[in-house]
């Protein structure tokens, strides 16, 4: 009786111990499923995180003829904002276009980034749907993909952008230095 | 006879064209004292120095009190410039710190440099939550409240966009002041919660390496930040100089990496996913990336290099007549404490050690001070820093060699302002 009352003394220190180490007092709420579902809207370069649904060049030409081409251009030519098509084989010259096409390494941060922030000024607006087709006319505009190749989470990690093998980690050590 | 014996004594000279001793003004002693009562160490300034037939003396009572503080109203032509916006947008760009018209190392709140990608968010503090999540045993929802209650640190470090001073790429050098040149970058005390405090309660999965942090702008502007950063000294920054963080900093919390490229101090932070890899976010890997000569481009190039800038004289900081100056300026590095800073007043030929005034801190800017005996005569003045990893500030012909024309971002080489007989100043190569 004594020994486990000991027992029960000595673990309850051992954790308490552990809470001091953290050096917080341990106010996170834990978030339900439901709750992280809702705010993470990431997505990684495998794709984990793409959401269901789908959408093709064609699809996505009409849309955007409507959301994006006053910022972007027809068909992604730029003017007055970025220039999202082209510019393939001009890395190694004196003057870089970097676009999606010449310059992107991973064909879901294009979804990531038109999901989470575009079309400016009214982001996160498009349906998910809408985001793929989008996408998908992106790329096919740089010649990445076929006019009908449907894009989503499963076809859409699969795409190898051109410029994928032209990056260099500089983390940990940049070799430049 | 100790005053006669001062009359005799030169300044001592540490390198060409009148670049004098560090201690000259730090050791203001009898000697120097009497040395500056000399013609030769007496500025013969053209500023205003007539005394008034009267003395100046309110004879009225001044001002109430008020519960904000403003600036005297003869310094509000003292203001963020070079504001440039995307087209169409209104927040979607960059304001620069007028650094030639600070002093010390603190930059006021209001004159922080910004840059937003979709502009400042109004957020309600209480409506704010912090969640953690991914690879982690619990993910947690932390409110301004609860994060009012963990245990704080305070540090002075400098936060510099990436893609400061890059107009140091154009052909011909830019007619700018310091801060239209180089004040993508400020320096505050950052105050707020360590960042391993939070990850350890949520309990880190050991296949974690990474995280993403993602702010509440509506750009959902997002990096991803090692994990071994996270661990060591990165903050949830609440305060700035004292107070909650400005809007335009992130109000009510950002995320604040000490001398890591300011686009990952991510504002407004609102999530952060613990993750095994980065997730190759559009500003980790379109943006912030940097094109070598042979087109190839290195990503995560996290720390800002080495640097330097005076600030007096500057373009816009005119000299007013041959005589004593004191050329001052700030210096920083992403990879700790400043060791050393040189200066030059004859285009490089010679170097002079600069002083450095107190406090040096950790990624944060050192002020740098040194008296210049000017002859009136044309002049290059530079100034070069090494940190305490021994990195020396490369000169721009060095950095260009070395790195190529094609980088945006990570623009470190040595400023150079040419002095000229009429004590303009403009910026130019050497």
């Amino acid at each position: 009786m004594f020994m486990r009352k000991c027992l029960c003394l000595f673990s309850t220190l051992t954790i308490a111990s552990m809470a001091l180490a953290n050096d917080g007092p341990g106010l996170g709420v834990e978030a339900t499923d439901a709750q992280v579902a809702a705010w993470d809207i990431s997505i990684a370069p495998d794709g984990e995180g793409l959401p269901a649904g789908s959408g093709t060049a064609a699809q996505g030409e009409a849309i955007y003829a409507i959301r994006c081409s006053a910022c972007h251009g027809k068909a992604g030519s730029g003017t007055p904002n970025n220039r999202l098509v082209g510019g393939h084989g001009t890395l190694n010259g004196p003057a870089p276009v970097k676009t999606i096409g010449s310059y992107w390494p991973y064909a879901t941060t294009v979804f990531d980034y038109i999901r989470r922030a575009m079309p400016y000024p009214f982001s996160a607006s498009l349906t998910d749907e809408e985001v793929y087709a989008v996408t998908a006319y992106l790329l096919f505009l740089n010649e990445i993909i076929k006019e009908d190749d449907v894009m989503d989470a499963r076809t859409l990690p699969q795409v190898q952008m051109p410029n994928r093998d032209n990056f260099v980690l500089a983390y940990p050590r940049n070799p430049d230095n | 006879m100790i005053e006669s014996k001062s009359k005799n004594a030169a300044p001592e000279t540490v390198a060409g064209n009148g670049l004098l001793h560090r201690r000259i003004f730090l050791t203001r002693g009898a000697a120097l004292l009497g040395a500056g009562s000399l013609g030769l160490l007496t500025p013969t300034l053209a500023v205003a120095q007539v005394a008034p037939e009267m003395p100046v003396l309110a004879k009225v009572p001044g001002a109430a009190l008020s519960g904000y503080g403003n600036r005297s109203v003869f310094e509000e032509g003292i203001k963020r410039y070079n504001i440039r916006t995307y087209p169409g947008t209104t927040g979607s760009g960059g304001s620069w710190t007028p650094l030639e018209s600070l002093e010390g190392i603190i930059t006021p709140s209001a004159l922080h440099f910004e840059r937003h990608h979709s502009g400042i968010p109004d957020i309600n503090p209480d409506v704010h939550r912090l969640l953690i999540h991914g690879l982690v045993d619990r993910p947690l929802i932390f409110s301004m409240d609860a994060l009012s209650r963990y245990p704080m640190v305070s540090r002075i470090q400098f936060i510099e966009c990436s893609g400061n001073s890059r107009v140091g790429t154009a052909p011909k050098p830019v007619q700018m002041t310091a801060g239209g040149l180089h004040g993508l970058f400020s320096c505050s005390e950052w105050t707020g919660v360590p960042l391993s405090i939070l990850l350890e309660e949520a309990g880190v999965d050991p296949k974690a390496g990474w995280l993403l942090a993602e702010g509440a702008d509506s750009a959902a502007m997002a990096r991803s930040v090692p994990m071994a950063k996270a661990m060591d000294d990165a903050l949830i920054a609440l305060y700035q100089n004292g107070e909650r963080l400005r809007p335009s900093n992130g109000y009510p919390m950002r995320l604040f990496l000490p001398g890591y490229e300011g686009n990952m101090s991510v504002k407004w932070l609102r999530r952060i996913k613990v993750t095994s890899g980065p997730t190759m976010t559009r500003d980790e890997t379109a943006e912030y990336t940097d094109t070598r000569p042979d087109g190839s481009s290195l990503m995560f190039t996290f720390p800002m290099e080495v640097k330097s800038v005076i600030t007096a004289p500057s373009f816009g900081r005119n000299l007013q007549g041959a005589g004593l100056y004191e050329i001052s300026g700030m210096a920083w590095s992403g990879a700790g404490k400043i060791a050393r800073v040189d200066v030059s007043v004859d285009g490089g030929q010679t170097w002079g050690q600069a002083a450095l005034s107190e406090p040096v801190l950790s990624k944060a800017v050192t002020r740098f001070r040194v008296a210049w005996q000017w002859n009136g005569g044309p002049a290059v003045i530079m100034s070069r820093a090494v940190d305490d990893s021994g990195a020396v500030q490369p000169n721009r012909a060095q950095f260009l060699a070395a790195r190529g024309l094609k980088r945006n971002y990570h623009y470190n080489a040595i400023q150079s302002w040419k002095v000229a007989a009429n004590g303009e100043v403009s910026n130019v190569y050497a």
